[in-house]
């Protein structure tokens, strides 16, 4: 492949604070073929999800920018889906009529009715979340509502989908079990997906490449690390796997080597949730790193 | 609670719903809805006692203050006097149905005349007339408050702009408002065949200008609070600036909305009474006002009657505002 789906040219962020500009982003360059995998690793506080919003189109890089299937993306659209960390369903809405509501506004001029209800189905099939169309997202579980997220993201046949740390709020089981399902989805349909995570198992397992940042301010491309893995990729046999457990310390030893964070874990003027979160996943990370 | 539970077991075979009636009068459920009514009685009768006793020590130029059995007295008196003059308007109507009738007979192109029935309104009518006031009233103030609370929440510029004036204008009383609205109704509602009166007029419209605020404020409150990432779906998904509003600001909102549209009924309600009085429209503050003029011995009974039900129909008022929000908000 000659031609990249998707890159992004000496993308800078700056953001203007009250003591002056602050540098979130400097020079970011990437470029990503069409049906791969790529996450995008990093402490918290690179600017990770600032990458994802700019290729989003949620937010405007201050230099460079982001091209897709030769087009500039200056705002954002369907054609770069969404999963947010939250599920960002309406909670109004019963689970049906939020995928209804994605695939209305897309689809509305190019499939016949039944065509869209059958579409929608589809794809809550999908995510295995067809017996509970009805349910509104307060009903549901934290996993199941995640699931809804990645249908509605789907059900926009994105050219790319975009995920910021899509199974970060959920507990270790249901996030595995996610996992498998985001893998063999990602088989069948072939999307390009770009995913923010923090857990190194998570990237090494799912990922054809993992984008390393480094720290912030002025955070960049640290290291590019492709995972030659075959799929279907088993995570039980996988665990033992001399490559695997090599592209893990790969990662481990970016994150803990070369940009260890020297920030104290102390909770500083920051918000508490802020606070308990960022050590959180630093006590996920540490944990990672012991087993 | 031994005591309580001595209901007989019930059998298989008994009704659902007697089996429900059963579990609700015994054991613990008694219990709680015995709390649940008893108490609130135990209060009432306090209060009835402590009135009873209290009201006959207060001298005024119009006798003593009307205790519970005077004032339950005026209250089936204005029934009756209701009821008497429902009588005589039928009666009326009935004549004058009768005559026209016989006009009609004699010469098919007699003009004919209907009048309404003059007399009086009761007190009924006039709690009517105060409900249909309040309401126009408040639903003018919804129509002007939510559009505006939605504009100013969607726009940081516009509700910096606007909210000091918002500050202003909120505490402001019905009873300032009030000579400004009568004389601006006066000089603009000119009109031969006036489909309103004027008076009408000028209490719906300060009940409007003071019950709007708190609707506004939470508007916009609620639509400036929409989870961001509900906003960046919007975005993603493109939606039109009116699909967004629709699908995604207004839903969000409603449960912030209503709840200032119960605050804005029960400001509605109060500065009402308050207009009447001042304005002299006919309802339950005119009532009151005409009572207080009047003199009589049992005037201040009447007033009471007119008290309490004011502030029943308040409490009905809230409850009726309540039940829509549970039917329409989707946090309840």
């Amino acid at each position: 492949m000659t031609k990249s789906h998707l890159e992004l040219t000496g993308v800078e962020m700056a953001f203007d604070t009250p003591k002056g500009s602050f540098i979130a982003l400097d020079n970011i360059n990437l470029k990503i073929r069409k049906g791969e995998f790529v996450s995008l690793i990093g402490h918290s506080g690179c600017g990770k999800s600032t990458v994802l919003n700019i290729v989003a189109g949620l937010l405007q890089a201050t230099r460079g920018g982001c091209v897709l299937d030769g087009h500039e993306v200056n705002s954002p659209g369907p054609e770069r889906a969404v999963v947010f960390q939250n599920h960002a369903l309406m909670p109004w809405l019963t689970v049906y009529e939020n995928v209804e509501l994605a695939v209305q506004q897309v689809f509305r001029r190019s499939m016949a009715k039944q065509e869209r209800k059958d579409w929608i189905n589809h794809n809550l099939e999908l995510v295995n979340m067809a017996h509970a169309a009805n349910k509104r997202p307060g009903e549901i579980s934290g996993g199941m509502a995640q699931r809804v997220g990645i249908a509605r993201a789907l059900a926009m046949k994105p050219s790319v989908l975009l995920m910021d740390e899509p199974f970060g709020a959920l507990d270790a089981l249901t996030r595995a079990h996610l996992q498998d399902s985001l893998m063999e989805i990602q088989q069948d349909l072939n999307n390009t997906v770009i995913m923010i995570t923090h857990d190194v198992d998570e990237a090494v397992l799912l990922s054809d490449r993992i984008i390393m940042m480094t720290n912030g301010p002025a955070a960049t491309v640290g290291e590019d690390l492709r995972i030659d893995l075959p799929r279907p990729r088993n995570r039980v046999t996988l665990a033992d796997d001399p490559t695997y457990v090599h592209y893990r310390q790969e990662v481990l030893r970016f994150l803990y080597e070369k940009q260890r964070k020297l920030e104290k874990i102390t909770p500083r003027a920051a918000s508490t949730r802020e606070a308990a979160s960022a050590t959180g996943e630093k006590d996920r990370l540490t944990q990672a790193a012991r087993a | 609670m031994t005591t309580l539970t001595t209901s007989k077991p019930t059998t298989p075979s008994t009704p659902a719903w007697l089996k429900a009636l059963a579990e609700r009068f015994s054991g613990p459920a008694l219990l709680a809805t015995g709390r649940q009514l008893l108490l609130p009685m135990i209060g009432i009768l306090l209060f009835l006692g402590f009135w009873h006793l209290a009201a006959p020590q207060v001298n005024t130029s119009l006798g003593s203050f009307p205790g519970p059995a005077q004032v339950w007295e005026q209250g089936g008196q204005l029934w009756q006097e209701h009821t008497a003059q429902r009588e005589k308007a039928d009666k009326f109507i009935a004549m004058q149905e009768a005559r026209n009738e016989r006009i009609l007979a004699d010469n098919p192109d007699a003009e004919v005349k209907i009048r309404p029935y003059p007399g009086a309104p009761t007190f009924l009518d006039q709690i009517v007339t105060s409900l249909g006031t309040v309401l126009a009233g408040f639903i003018l103030a919804t129509i002007i408050a939510v559009p505006l609370g939605i504009v100013f929440g969607l726009n940081r510029y516009f509700q910096a702009a606007v909210n000091p004036l918002i500050q202003i204008f909120k505490p402001v009383s019905p009873l300032a408002w009030l000579p400004l609205v009568t004389m601006v109704v006066s000089a603009t509602y000119v009109s031969d065949d006036p489909m309103f009166e004027k008076s009408f007029l000028t209490s719906m419209i300060t009940v409007t200008l003071c019950s709007l605020w708190p609707t506004l404020i939470n508007t916009s409150v609620g639509v400036a609070a929409v989870n961001p990432d509900l906003v960046n779906v919007s975005r993603v998904l493109r939606l039109s600036f009116w699909t967004h509003v629709r699908k995604v600001v207004l839903p969000s909102s409603v449960p912030m909305i209503f709840t200032g549209l119960r605050v804005s009924l029960g400001i509605a309600w109060m500065v009402l009474i308050a207009a009447e009085m001042l304005a002299q429209s006919p309802g339950l503050g005119k009532f009151v006002w005409d009572e207080f003029q009047n003199g009589s011995s049992q005037s201040l009974s009447r007033i009471m009657v007119a008290v309490l039900t004011i502030g029943f129909i308040g409490f009905l008022l809230d409850r009726i505002m309540l039940l829509i929000q549970k039917k329409v908000a989707w946090n309840q």
